[in-house]
């Protein structure tokens, strides 16, 4: 990829990251901590790319843990979030 | 290799919909959607990772990330509310071992790679395998499985070097390219030990920020791995959070008057208070208490780690819809490193059915204070101490605090007479007005309960 225009993306990216983290209240941190947690699960897609084009049996049992241990990250990140924001109720109701 | 347009477009609606997702998290009431929103984005990225032309290995993949998603599916379903922060901790450092294995086997492959691809690729694997050792030990301390403090003679002059080795054979691979195995197999070795090295002597107080430090590694990991594998839906969703997490690591570290680098780098000093504390701890009865309190037009409690570790938020919340039935107005106060990560103690509240508009942060909450009539002080210390206002000389001195000490009275449920997790003393148990009830807070709260029903 063009360097430059990964070194906009990174830019862009992190001035986002920022600002979605500004506006959020304390009470929302950790669930926040661990929704973030769960969007760099994305790592996986990554992780299957690599795996798909291994060759050596090396690189497949690398690929195998980094596809399982991405994996772990989404799954895990995605229930612990989900159970935690499921409690945020207001009263009665 | 080329990605297909569909493919590539795939990636782009899961980048979008995290950050979507994201943002709808901003908001209690928009909040869970948001992680849903965010969850279709993970689908729709991870489905259309199948149409990359070319593919091998499918089955072992399938296996992968059956064991990888159900197991951490399974694990994740079952953990307890209190044993989140360590939960976290250890999903996240599987993330930043995923970026590290991919950037190995990139090394492993030794394709001819531009220098910027080489080096984004060296420091996402450096930061990655510190984050998932790293996190490994988080989980342990938090877990309870790891209880001691390791802390080597000279730790941090080990840690500077463990570190410039690292660094060193980082460059080394920079330069030597493509790098001999027993080069790449060195750096990988060096990095995951420095992540252990790190960690180990790291105190149990302090390790939220940390894990919300290697939370931002990740998040770093994945977008320079993203970069070296042309994949922007990794960069986007990996720097994102490396930004935001590096924002919520620096919230933390201030709201417990600690710098980053102080909490990396130094024990917590255990010392004692400059200022003279007079006066004595005075008992009170859980009758007088909750006499004290049912008769009250505003009492404000301050829930502390104590009271999550007793279990006690079920009882307390119990205790508090007596309390209104009898026309008393009852608020939370949080302090934000109340609990184990900022915003815990709001979860285990919400877990035991308080609903979220009963519960303020420091700065809604501080200036009432003065009207309360009662302040319920539970499993708390540090976060109500009065010197952190005025003694310099105290380790915690600067430490935004919860005024609990102007209000009529205080109540303070604690299990024994010690100090609070700084060491420091805190004068506002021997003041005039406070009142010491001894004893776990989820009895204590019980034996309150039965006396506000009896009072009814």
């Amino acid at each position: 990829m063009d360097g430059m225009l990964a070194l906009y993306i990174f830019m862009l990216a992190a001035f986002t990251g920022y600002e979605i983290i500004g506006k959020v209240p304390v009470i929302l941190h950790t669930p926040l901590m661990s929704g973030s947690n769960f969007v760099h699960g994305v790592v996986v897609v990554g992780a299957m790319v690599v795996l798909g084009q291994a060759e050596t049996p090396v690189q497949q049992v690398i690929g195998f843990f980094a596809v399982a241990l991405g994996a772990a990250n989404a799954a895990g990140g995605y229930v612990v979030t989900e159970r935690m924001l499921g409690m945020f109720k207001k009263k009665e109701d | 290799m080329t990605i297909p347009i569909y493919v590539q477009g795939a990636w782009f609606v899961g980048a979008l919909l995290f950050i979507f997702g994201l943002k709808g998290m901003s908001s209690p009431a928009s909040a869970r959607r948001g992680i849903v929103i965010a969850g279709y984005g993970m689908l729709i990225a991870i489905a259309a990772t199948f149409l990359v032309p070319g593919l091998q290995n499918l089955g072992l993949m399938i296996l992968a990330l059956v064991i990888g998603g159900a197991g951490a599916w399974i694990s994740g379903k079952r953990v307890k509310m209190t044993d989140m922060p360590q939960m976290v901790a250890i999903y996240n450092g599987m993330g930043g071992g995923a970026a590290a294995a991919i950037a190995a086997i990139e090394f492993a492959r030794g394709d001819a790679h531009a220098v910027t691809t080489i080096v984004l690729a060296v420091v996402g694997a450096l930061i990655g395998a510190v984050s998932f050792t790293g996190s490994c030990i988080a989980w342990a301390k938090l877990q309870g499985v790891l209880d001691k403090t390791y802390r080597l003679p000279a730790q941090n002059l080990v840690n500077a070097v463990l570190a410039l080795v690292a660094v060193a054979l980082g460059v080394a691979m920079i330069v030597l390219t493509p790098a001999q195995p027993g080069l790449i197999i060195g750096f990988f070795i060096v990095s995951l030990v420095l992540g252990l090295i790190v960690t180990l002597p790291i105190g149990g107080a302090d390790m939220p920020v940390v894990i919300s430090l290697f939370n931002a590694f990740t998040g770093l990991a994945v977008g320079f791995e993203g970069y070296v594998l042309g994949n922007p839906a990794l960069i986007i969703a990996g720097i994102v959070v490396g930004a935001a997490g590096t924002l919520l690591t620096q919230l933390m570290a201030k709201a417990m008057n600690r710098s980053i680098s102080n909490i990396l780098f130094m024990p917590m000093v255990a010392s004692g208070s400059g200022e003279e504390i007079t006066g004595t701890m005075k008992e009170v009865s859980a009758i007088d208490a909750a006499a004290m309190m049912r008769y009250a037009s505003k009492v404000i409690i301050v829930p502390g780690y104590g009271m999550a570790v007793a279990h006690a938020q079920h009882k307390v919340w119990e205790m508090t819809e007596l309390l209104e039935e009898a026309g008393v107005e009852v608020k939370f106060a949080i302090h934000p490193v109340a609990g184990r990560m900022p915003g815990h103690m709001n979860v285990l509240l919400a877990e035991a059915g308080v609903p979220y508009d009963k519960i303020f942060d420091l700065e809604e909450i501080n200036a009432e204070f003065t009207q309360a009539d009662v302040a319920l002080i539970i499993g708390a210390n540090d976060v109500v101490n009065p010197s952190a206002r005025t003694d310099k000389a105290s380790p915690i001195y600067g430490m935004p605090i919860l005024n609990a000490d102007q209000a009529q009275n205080v109540i303070i449920i604690k299990r024994g007479k010690g100090a609070g997790y700084s060491g420091v003393e805190n004068a506002l148990f021997y003041a005039d007005h406070s009142r010491m009830l001894y004893g776990s807070a989820q009895p204590m709260a019980g034996e309150i309960i039965q006396h506000l029903k009896a009072m009814a």
